[in-house]
């Protein structure tokens, strides 16, 4: 936000007075839509069923706690967020250990056939990850790892290291050589300045890919559906599936559920939103 | 995931060579030194390329091999049937369906959220009080779970639910329909919901592209006399062209293998018959839910062609574009 008393080019400009009012009529009106769904499940969670049945488009009236009490007290949800929870971190911690070590390789040795070795993970971004799913399961089942964690992450890892290599390589590459000699000087090898001098230097992009991951994995439904029967194992997203079509007359408890399960993605948003849509960003500049 | 260790266990050993090649004669110093390089070379790159190879080349490659047998998934496949898997897809009707029901979504992607989001973008790329937040705003239904958004859509579309109640009261009750019952409709009420879903994406990218617009350009026309929109028109979107095709790119690709949101917005009896599938949940209701696993590999792998062939397709087309870009740009 522009806290600056600087007025800002275009508000300035005599011409266009008229378009800034416009500016806030249409981007209101953006926002709206954009939102208007999410905080109508939020508010018509504090509704009861009948109440929704009689007027769909209504307001609380009493407001009732009743659907949310209900769900965080009775449901599986915490288990399923819990799962969520370890799917995720563990996750992010296998996506980022093993991009950053290929990497750190194809960023920082030359060797015969560094590019190619580049060019086989980018491969993995043409790949329609969905279209493996049938026989991920088949092997995933042969390995004797379906209902357990690792039945999600592995896969989960392996589909989003390319777009991790894709992300770090620039950073990891753009840190001067003159570091490097300076580090080998101080007596550091290459892997000792790989991790006193070049993981701290690249940070915010070890943080984007992270965020990345994680919410890939938070939100993930294909993997986990197939691989996951057993209900003790489910994560949140089959958590909500489920019980919007065990309870599917049970319109306000529905609704209080998918609010609490989203409401984890909306607060990671608003803290990472700088991480998720700058990795975004450097993801299409590079 | 113990994999910290290849990182963490050479740094103590990384800090004994440079005190020993002084003494040691240089070219065993040098060819210890290539060795070295190589192990770690090999070391750290290895469980990157062995879980990578695992989970997303080898699956693919059995998909192929399963997809010639019919299999109910029972033992070691030995019915071999050749071809046939993939002869009786398109003979499906409902599989036709599913590739007609591809179709609309990426087109209809692209030619609707294109137009949105460009306008979306350019007008939150103005400076004005407040636009993080409004930026932010925008993004919220791209990072909602997909089975979320799907969820929350069913219930608003529900015949006599909200979408309803509000057409009514707007006097718009003429337009009611069973939104996602009438076999004839559900196809376009879940591209609206993609729609919804994923336009955030677009503005992202394309707000990122905007931000790589050297604001001297834009200065410089306004100081030409132009007008914001003939800027926009005659500066900012020539130069959003790079952006513009990754971002068609990536809506292709998703809407080619597009699952979560049809399988949990749309009533599986409506997706059975073949108005709201796609080619992956007809994947996955043939091969995982009726158990038929070869023949739900075969239409894993048509899925896998037409993803790739449009892929290279569209590469080719990025590619030719941007050299007669290139050239065009040199002989002016």
């Amino acid at each position: 936000m522009a806290v600056h008393p600087v007025p800002s080019p275009s508000s300035s400009g005599r011409p266009i007075a008229w378009s800034t009012p416009l500016t806030y009529v249409l981007a209101l009106a953006v926002a709206a839509v954009s939102i208007a769904p999410v905080v109508y499940v939020i508010v018509g969670g504090f509704r009861t069923t009948p109440q929704i049945i009689a007027d769909p488009a209504g307001l609380p009236d009493p407001w009732v706690w009743d659907n949310y009490a209900r769900v965080l007290t009775q449901s599986d949800f915490w288990q399923q967020a819990f799962n969520s929870a370890v799917i995720a971190l563990g996750t992010t911690l296998g996506v980022v250990v093993l991009g950053v070590c290929a990497a750190f390789v194809l960023a920082r040795y030359t060797f015969r056939g560094r590019e190619g070795l580049y060019t086989f993970f980018t491969l993995g971004l043409l790949f329609p990850a969905g279209a493996a799913i049938l026989p991920l399961y088949l092997m995933l089942r042969d390995l004797n790892l379906i209902n357990s964690y690792y039945a999600v992450i592995l896969p989960q890892v392996a589909f989003q290291l390319p777009l991790t290599i894709v992300i770090l390589r620039p950073f990891l590459s753009a840190v001067p050589r003159e570091l490097e000699d300076a580090a080998a000087i101080d007596g550091a090898g290459r892997l000792g300045f790989l991790w006193r001098i070049l993981l701290p230097l690249s940070r915010p992009a070890l943080v984007t890919v992270g965020v990345l991951a994680f919410v890939a994995s938070w939100n993930a439904f294909l993997l986990p559906l197939l691989v996951l029967g057993d209900a003790e194992l489910h994560t949140l997203p089959l958590g909500v599936q489920n019980f919007s079509s065990q309870y599917t007359s049970d319109t306000a408890g529905i609704l209080a559920f998918t609010s609490l399960a989203m409401l984890p993605a909306l607060l990671f948003f608003t803290f990472a939103e700088k991480q998720i849509v700058g990795g975004l960003q450097g993801a299409v500049k590079g | 995931m113990t994999s910290t260790n290849p990182t963490l266990n050479p740094v103590g050993g990384a800090d004994a060579p440079p005190a020993g090649p002084r003494a040691a004669r240089r070219s065993s110093s040098r060819a210890a030194e290539a060795r070295r390089k190589w192990y770690e070379i090999i070391g750290l790159t290895t469980p990157a390329i062995v879980v990578y190879v695992m989970f997303v080349l080898v699956p693919m490659g059995f998909a192929v091999y399963y997809s010639l047998f019919r299999w109910r998934g029972v033992g070691p496949p030995t019915e071999f049937v050749g071809l046939d898997n993939y002869v009786l897809a398109f003979q499906d009707p409902i599989f036709l369906d599913a590739l007609r029901n591809n179709a609309i979504i990426v087109v209809g992607s692209l030619v609707i959220q294109g137009p949105i989001a460009l306008g979306v973008a350019l007008l939150l790329n103005r400076r004005f009080r407040g636009r993080t937040g409004f930026r932010l705003l925008v993004f919220v239904p791209y990072v909602l779970a997909e089975v979320t958004v799907g969820i929350m859509w069913k219930l608003l579309l529900t015949g006599g639910g909200t979408v309803d109640a509000l057409l009514r009261s707007l006097g718009l009750g003429g337009l009611v329909q069973a939104w996602l019952a009438d076999l004839d409709v559900v196809i376009w009420t879940l591209l609206f919901v993609l729609t919804w879903k994923y336009v955030g994406f677009a503005i992202i990218l394309l707000l990122a592209g905007l931000s790589n617009v050297p604001p001297e350009l834009t200065e410089a026309a306004a100081i030409d006399g132009a007008t914001w929109w003939q800027t926009q028109r005659h500066v900012t979107l020539p130069l959003l062209g790079p952006t513009i095709r990754i971002w068609m790119f990536l809506s292709m690709i998703g809407s080619l293998q597009v699952f979560d949101v049809i399988w949990v917005t749309s009533v599986p009896a409506v997706r059975s018959l073949g108005a709201s599938a796609t080619m992956a949940t007809y994947m996955v209701d043939n091969g995982f839910f009726a158990r038929l696993w070869g023949y739900g590999n075969a239409v894993a792998v048509i899925l896998f062609v037409i993803s790739f062939v449009a892929a290279l397709l569209f590469q080719r087309f990025l590619l030719r574009r941007d050299i007669e870009g290139a050239i065009t740009g040199r002989a002016n």
